[in-house]
């Protein structure tokens, strides 16, 4: 069975400079829930927005394949990729309070891609947006749908996101670190809701976060990213259970542990950081090899 | 009940600046050198012929009696008459009024249309040598002072090709049926568009040496407020919903990205206004400015009162437009 998401030795680059992705190969099946971990700057929310077509404008694709449902999303022509993807694929942004655009109501920002991208009926798409914020738990939808996004609160924001990056059945749903910048009552709610609605819809999902404890209670399967490079792909029961990298390995010994609170951190020791940045050098010399 | 209350504060402040203005313009015209009666007496006349002409326009009370009765007539609708053009001020201005007022409206449509343009093309071609292009046209056209490019237009289009009128507002051996000075709106309501071509044939220079500045620094600021506002959240989530690059600047960067530009608009436009009478004087358009320039010349002091006043009125009008138009475009502050 062919997967959703295959993405091929993706390498992303700034333009002229130094690999920030390095060739990335990671694959998500249908329904499938999979996360991203890795320390900042490991590159793993750059998967996302390669795959999205949402790289900053200062970084580029340097090779790889992204492919969507078998076909490659980088091979296609602009406008017909942004389609795909809109039709297809949806985000659950970082930051619910930056996320909705302050100039518009609440329920154009749910129906304009059900209107404009997959040509539904303005009643039938007004509908399906009443049933998501139902299904997302906001009390009162129609009261929501006209209200702007600044008389809301932060909870109720990233849920009309969520509802609005379920709206037209994707496939597939990146979800930037989504409880980030929630606070600790509302993450738990939030991460919760995301997992019920995957459940109902059966969508795939790649949730990149840095948090493993988040990975244990919603993915399936995981990667794990250092330096732009996947030094570990696995399931998240094989993981927990026996981590196979040591970088993984250290990176589970260093999650604060709610069992023990009082417990002081454990930091990733220096030689593991040491092997895992040694073994990433290995592997960029040797590709920039290849390429001469 | 509270845009009640904001309404009552607004006209109280724009009293108190319209008073202050008053007060200003009433003593600096008193206080510089030459004065309405030495331009109005042949060489030679007596000071005793001096005299009588200060006496007869009340020159010869201090400047605090001469504002207060002239205060007191404006508070009746009384602006005096105009020393050289013997009629009432408030006739002249009102007169004069439409004209102007006809003109930097159109000079800011030019320049809001042409400004936006410019912005909306850099900023969907940003980073590229359309930008860069785009950069350098709206420099030039920003350190080139209005009058300047009236000069320039005269040369392209009035002597090189002449194909609009260099002076004057409108054709003078046209009839004009109107009732009101408002020629271009009511030209247009009464469908007589051969008026409203000619009128518009008079008005294109001077118009456009108005927007041409103002143009480029709407240009350049909505650019970069839009940019910003381009590299926003909301606007990468709609680029994932499958909107184009054009789609995206419009829908959802633009209106955000209007507001810093539309503050900056209010206040150029005051400055466009205070251009008209320059333009006006070497378009020899009939305007406001046009008859501020002669009642500097003849000293006429209640016209030049009369004159300043009123632009003072569009000014704080202009800027209450804005804060209103800003309410309506953004909504955290409508309930404010």
């Amino acid at each position: 069975m062919s997967a959703l998401l295959d993405i091929r030795n993706l390498s992303v680059a700034l333009k002229g400079g130094p690999r920030l992705l390095r060739s990335v190969s990671l694959s998500v099946a249908a329904g499938e829930v999979r996360g991203l971990v890795g320390e900042s700057g490991a590159g793993k929310s750059m998967i996302g927005k390669a795959l999205l077509g949402i790289l900053p404008r200062s970084v580029e694709v340097v090779e790889g394949q992204i492919l969507l449902d078998g076909d490659d999303l980088l091979g296609l022509p602009p406008a017909e990729r942004r389609r795909r993807i809109g039709q297809r694929a949806a985000l659950i942004p970082q930051d619910p309070l930056t996320a909705l655009n302050p100039a518009h109501r609440v329920g154009p920002q749910i129906t304009d891609r059900l209107v404009d991208i997959l040509g539904w009926p303005r009643a039938r798409a007004e509908a399906r947006a009443l049933d998501l914020l139902a299904e997302v738990h906001i009390p009162d939808p129609g009261r929501v749908m006209k209200s702007y996004p600044h008389e809301l609160s932060g909870g109720m924001r990233q849920r009309i996101l969520i509802a609005s990056a379920f709206a037209a059945e994707p496939a597939l749903i990146v979800a930037d670190e989504p409880t980030t910048a929630l606070d600790v009552t509302v993450q738990k709610q939030i991460l919760r809701l995301i997992a019920e609605m995957q459940a109902r819809h059966h969508t795939a999902l790649l949730f990149v976060t840095h948090d493993l404890g988040v990975v244990s209670k919603v993915c399936q399967t995981l990667s794990v990213l250092y330096a732009g490079k996947v030094v570990e792909e696995t399931t998240v029961r094989d993981f927990f259970r026996a981590p196979g990298h040591p970088y993984s390995a250290a990176l589970l010994a260093a999650t604060p542990k709610y069992t023990d609170p009082d417990g002081s951190l454990t930091p990733v020791p220096e030689a593991v950081i040491a092997a895992v940045r040694a073994e990433v050098e290995a592997a960029e010399t040797e590709w920039q090899h290849g390429r001469r | 009940m509270l845009f009640l209350q904001r309404l009552l504060w607004r006209l109280a402040t724009t009293a108190v600046t319209l008073f202050g203005v008053a007060v200003i313009v009433f003593t600096v015209v008193r206080v510089v050198p030459g004065n309405p009666i030495a331009m109005m007496l042949p060489p030679g006349a007596t000071d005793a012929d001096v005299a009588r002409l200060k006496a007869l326009y009340g020159l010869d009370r201090s400047i605090p009696q001469q504002f207060l009765i002239w205060g007191w007539g404006v508070l009746h609708g009384d602006f005096g008459t105009s020393i050289s053009l013997r009629q009432p001020v408030l006739g002249l201005v009102l007169g004069r009024l439409p004209a102007t007022l006809e003109l930097a409206t159109m000079a800011l449509v030019m320049a809001v249309l042409m400004g936006g343009a410019a912005a909306l093309t850099a900023t969907r071609h940003r980073g590229t040598r359309v930008e860069a292009g785009i950069d350098v046209t709206n420099g030039v056209a920003l350190s080139i002072p209005d009058f300047l490019w009236g000069l320039l237009l005269i040369i392209i289009f009035g002597v090189l090709m002449p194909v609009f009128d260099i002076s004057g507002r409108v054709s003078p051996d046209l009839k004009l049926p109107f009732t009101t000075q408002f020629y271009l709106v009511e030209s247009i309501l009464r469908l007589r568009f051969d008026i409203t071509a000619d009128l518009l044939g008079h008005m294109f220079m001077p118009a456009l040496a108005l927007a041409i500045p103002l143009a480029a620094i709407i240009g350049q600021v909505l650019k970069q407020s839009l940019k910003e506002t381009m590299e926003l959240d909301y606007v990468t989530l709609a680029r994932t919903k499958g909107y184009g690059e054009t789609r995206v600047i419009l829908r959802e960067a633009l209106r955000n990205a209007i507001l810093p530009t539309l503050t900056l608009v209010g206040v150029q436009f005051t400055f466009l206004i205070g251009g008209t009478v320059i333009v006006e004087r070497l378009f020899s358009y009939e305007g406001l400015g046009n008859m501020a320039i002669d009642a500097v010349i003849n000293r006429d002091l209640p016209l030049i009162q009369g004159i300043v006043l009123c632009f003072a009125l569009i000014f704080t009008g202009v800027n209450l437009v804005v804060d209103l138009t800003y309410a309506a475009l953004n909504p955290r502050l409508r309930h404010a």
